[in-house]
């Protein structure tokens, strides 16, 4: 068989419909009580709203979608430095591309690359390694963002920097770390929430611990999973059937790419290059204790933050009042009840992040409209 | 960001570098965060350009009918 035929034929047995419905069949018999349940990732969010998912299960389930879009929630102060970085002469910002539209305080990356500075998109920070090879009288700067699914591949960047022994490249640290988050979400009055659809590349990286202490101090259940229709109804039946047994813990339903410890390799370069920062502002959450990264100090040759420390102003400006990301983000409301959803904010013309990345709620709701739920 | 298509080893090209294919696209990807370099033929799952994690898809697809076959649902269910 070709590649493309054994990938294929295991996709489709994921999209199954009919090994989807005895799932389902096995779902509705494990459903009594009304249950709220969280999926952390926006690529758990796009997999639930493009199949419909929530349509086809009994009425007493219902998805709170989470914080885990790293586009989403980058605050505006640090794409502000992006831009003030890409307006600095003899220097290259690479980005990923969802991060050119997320608007900044004056202007997105998009309108700074418009008006004439070098900000080139990249698919992954291999393609920094190149740029900066191609580039060697310029400073490539990586505007890096993601959770520790992507912290790891900035720090192998830097590690193949340091034996290739280029020295032009810096990089803007963004990473952040879900269980803070998730965390911040169980604190807050009123929770809703149950249970939760923990992370699934996330957690090939971190394994299950960084979940642990929060399923035993608030006694909520988690089970990992993956991203495919089978990946989250399979979560879903795991995590009732622990609610059915008053079971907390974690529990992994993507065994095919998660072992409980993780990918220890991965997490020793984590380790290696950096550290936990005191605190960290996430749009729509605000600044939650020791929820990101920063590079440790012996690796500040890198920094771009310490690097142009005098570039970065200090005066970004607060999010549009009338923008509901903030609360889409901590799983209080639906895109749909925000007044600027689908028509001042779409996707071309974005108000906020959510409606810009394709793992933003808003921006799921908006491209598979007619799927969601009334 | 999340793709979790899984994409099979068709090349290597050292150092720690390979080519892999999803669903008929190859592309150059990073080795540097497995813990055991993979072979020509393997799975892995990329993330931005970087093999997190190798996987068997056979063995997955049998997992799962197992499972289905111990909830005991109809098949015409």
């Amino acid at each position: 068989m070709t590649p493309r035929g054994d990938t294929a034929s295991f996709l489709n047995a994921l999209r199954d419909p009919k090994r989807a419905k005895r799932l389902l069949g096995a779902i509705k018999e494990l459903t009594a009580e009304p249950v709220a349940i969280m999926e952390v990732c926006g690529g758990h969010t796009r997999t639930i709203v493009r199949y419909g998912l929530e349509q086809l299960l009994p009425k007493e389930i219902s998805f709170l979608h989470g914080p885990g879009c790293p586009v989403c929630v980058t605050p505006r102060e640090r794409v502000d430095m992006a831009v003030a970085l890409a307006q600095k002469r003899g220097l290259v910002l690479a980005t990923l591309g969802d991060m050119l539209r997320v608007p900044g305080s004056s202007g997105s990356l998009l309108q700074a690359r418009a008006s004439g500075c070098d900000i080139r998109v990249v698919y992954s920070p291999l393609d920094v390694l190149a740029l900066a090879k191609q580039n060697p009288k310029k400073t490539v700067v990586f505007f890096a963002i993601g959770f520790e699914t992507t912290a790891p591949t900035t720090a192998a960047l830097l590690e193949r920097c340091l034996m290739e022994g280029i020295q032009n490249v810096k990089v803007l640290v963004n990473h952040v770390l879900v269980a803070p988050a998730i965390e911040a979400l169980l604190k807050e009055d009123g929770s809703r929430i149950d249970a939760f659809i923990a992370p699934g590349h996330v957690c090939t990286i971190t394994g299950t611990a960084p979940f642990e202490p929060l399923a035993s101090s608030y006694q909520k259940p988690f089970v990992v999973s993956g991203f495919e229709p089978w990946d989250i109804l399979l979560g879903l039946h795991n995590l009732l059937g622990m609610i059915a047994n008053k079971e907390t813990g974690v529990k992994i339903a993507y065994t095919r790419a998660v072992l409980p410890q993780g990918n220890p390799k991965a997490l020793s370069f984590i380790e290696r290059f950096f550290d936990v920062r005191e605190s960290f502002r996430w749009r729509g959450l605000g600044n939650i204790p020791k929820s990101a990264l920063r590079l440790k100090h012996e690796f500040s040759a890198f920094d771009a933050e310490k690097a142009y420390a005098g570039v970065f102003s200090s005066d970004s400006k607060p999010d549009p009042e009338a923008c509901l990301c903030g609360e889409v983000l901590k799983g209080n409301a639906k895109p749909s009840e925000c007044g600027l959803f689908g028509q001042a904010c779409t996707p071309q013309d974005p108000v906020g992040a959510c409606m810009v990345s394709s793992e933003g709620a808003c921006g799921i709701y908006f491209r598979y409209k007619g799927r969601v739920p009334a | 960001m999340c793709l979790a298509i899984p994409s099979k080893i068709v090349e290597l090209r050292g150092p720690g570098l390979a080519v892999a294919d999803t669903l008929g696209t190859t592309r150059l990807v990073s080795l540097d965060l497995l813990e055991e370099p993979p072979s020509v033929g393997d799975y892995v799952i990329i993330h931005v350009g970087y093999a997190i994690q190798r996987l068997d898809p056979k063995d997955a697809l049998e997992t799962m009918d197992l499972f289905l076959d111990l909830l005991g649902t109809d098949d015409d269910a």
